[in-house]
């Protein structure tokens, strides 16, 4: 009963915008808004569950995100757009393009997060600030890296030729991209959700964040899942990446940066180490986003503090966050 | 270096065993054997060393020096789940129990391979706990504290360890509910060596073959269960009982 009171009362909330735009308007800004958090949640997934698992806060998310970026969206795009896929061609070989992009971004988030896991991060497992020290100080230095191996300035990034533009459904203008980013986002929380409840590796992830020292003594080697983990959601910031510099057509090396503060706010309003939480988080944080920066325009970073804030005074641990 | 007189029989044995936490020196050179299919007790006061020494042997506290070895080989250094694969199971002290999971995803967590000798070993548990068959696909966050305390006890037996320690699965329960524990470990202990950590002397008379008192870090006293019970002033000394 409470419960779904609550649920009534999250969507109501959501048509409250409704009183100051008017419906055609407000209704581009929410897919735009949804777009927006499935790009955030793709981040921040990846960072609560490194969280809650292995305890590390890792603000050298953002660097992966980054690197998702310019390999998968900056590099790939632009080579294969020499063999006539991205900008010309079919819609096969534009999904293809998008597709490869997506592999590729997500290649270099892995293997980038896989040395960062491996060889500095081991270190300073345990000790908080340590690892808020040495993540940022990654962050800045693959930031510098960045500029030295592309270019300083920002970069223009190809969208393939089929999600170009925008649908236009009774006024109502969606950019095909968006949707595009809409559909991602939902198969990447389907498919996390699948393998936390479905699998072993699931099992002992959910278990893990509870008690990690339990899940040793029932005989599972944590360091390698830890491994794994740390592997996979540096994956999905290095897909977050790619995805969201196609959608912002072109790529700064400060990329990882900007969003990084972002992420964190979705993983504090969603729960440390709850992958439904920053799911709603992100939509959250998408919509009101965009709402706002269509309302007040200078209100709108403001806004995700101020919701984070409230949530936060409200319900310490964030929305899902355990006790 | 004393030599410790190892009986064929031994399946675990301490030899001066350290530990340090922090700037704490826990435990000072502890020395005990269990024999297999002797259940033993360790007892003594608050703070004396027999958590941090069942910590010891499962590898979660490092060991600063010393020895131990189960079934002949040595395992200290071994990683948790090293030794855990060896065959020694441990329920600590709070049951170790993941509340966000049902009573089924963790028996599935730790048994960490299926057999013929875990499929009995779960009748057998569920003949000892039925409360765990009908609450099966319930979270455990959402059990009473005596139930929480048999899935604790019950999910380290399953998986057929050699050795099984146990850390004061009395505490918080009730008179009734220690009764019946007392009643379930001795069906347990049957199948498997018990080592078991308890503050409640009636419940260490009950199960315990053998017992060895801790006092500050060091075993102080050994023998039989049976003996142990009469000697009043033993009891009082070091149990504060009696």
């Amino acid at each position: 009963m409470r419960k779904s009171i609550i649920w009534i009362c999250a969507i109501g909330i959501l048509f409250i915008p409704l009183i100051w735009i008017k419906l055609t308007p407000y209704l581009v800004l929410t897919t735009a808004g949804l777009a927006f958090g499935m790009f955030l949640f793709m981040v921040a997934s990846g960072m609560t569950i490194i969280f809650g698992l292995m305890d590390i806060l890792n603000l050298a998310h953002g660097a992966l995100f980054a690197i998702g970026a310019y390999l998968g969206g900056y590099q790939i795009l632009n080579l294969l757009n020499t063999l006539g896929w991205v900008e010309t061609g079919s819609v096969g070989l534009s999904t293809i393009s998008l597709l490869l992009a997506i592999t590729m971004g997500a290649g270099g988030g892995a293997m980038v997060g896989l040395l960062l896991e491996r060889v500095i991060l081991r270190r300073v497992y345990g000790d908080h600030l340590k690892q808020i020290m040495i993540t940022i100080g990654v962050l800045y230095v693959i930031t510098e890296l960045i500029k030295i191996l592309w270019r300083p300035t920002a970069e223009p990034v190809l969208v393939p030729l089929a999600f170009q533009g925008s649908f236009d459904i009774f006024d109502v203008i969606v950019g095909k991209f968006r949707v595009v980013a809409i559909v991602i986002g939902l198969v990447l929380f389907v498919g996390m959700q699948l393998v936390l409840r479905k699998t072993r590796l699931g099992l002992i992830i959910r278990a893990g964040v509870e008690n990690r020292e339990m899940v040793q003594v029932a005989g599972y080697n944590i360091s390698r899942i830890f491994t794994a983990v740390f592997t996979a959601g540096a994956a999905l910031a290095g897909i977050g990446g790619t995805m969201w510099c196609i959608f912002q057509q072109q790529v700064t090396p400060e990329i990882g940066l900007d969003n990084q503060i972002f992420a964190l706010i979705v993983v504090i309003i969603g729960g440390m180490g709850s992958v439904t939480g920053s799911f709603l988080g992100a939509i959250i944080v998408g919509l009101s986003f965009n709402y706002v920066a269509f309302l007040w325009p200078k209100l709108a970073l403001g806004i995700n503090i101020l919701i984070m804030a409230t949530i936060l005074l409200i319900r310490p641990r964030g929305l899902m966050g355990r006790e | 270096m004393a030599e410790i007189s190892s009986p064929s029989r031994s399946i675990l044995s301490l030899l001066s065993v350290h530990i340090h936490i922090g700037q704490h020196h826990i435990l000072q050179g502890v020395t005990f054997d269990v024999e297999a299919g002797r259940s033993t007790v360790l007892l003594g006061r608050n703070g004396a060393g027999k958590s941090s020494t069942l910590r010891a042997i499962i590898g979660l506290n490092p060991v600063t020096s010393g020895v131990i070895k189960f079934s002949g080989e040595t395992i200290q250094g071994l990683k948790p789940f090293e030794i855990s694969r060896l065959g020694i199971g441990f329920t600590p002290e709070d049951q170790g129990v993941f509340y966000s999971l049902t009573v089924e995803e963790n028996f599935r967590l730790s048994l960490f391979e299926e057999t013929e000798q875990t499929r009995r070993n779960l009748e057998t548990v569920f003949e000892l706990f039925p409360d765990l068959k009908k609450f099966w696909r319930t979270k455990a966050g959402l059990l009473s504290g005596g139930q929480k305390q048999m899935l604790g006890i019950a999910r380290a037996f399953v998986n057929d360890h050699k050795v099984l320690l146990i850390d004061e699965p009395s505490k918080g329960l009730a008179p009734i509910l220690v009764e019946h524990l007392g009643h379930s470990l001795n069906k347990i202990k049957d199948k498997t060596t018990v080592v078991l950590v308890e503050q409640n002397f009636y419940l260490a008379s009950q199960v315990g073959v053998d017992y060895f008192i801790f006092d500050n870090g060091r075993v102080v006293h050994k023998g039989q269960m049976k003996d142990l019970v009469d000697d009043q002033a033993l009891k009082k000394k070091y149990l504060g009982i009696g």
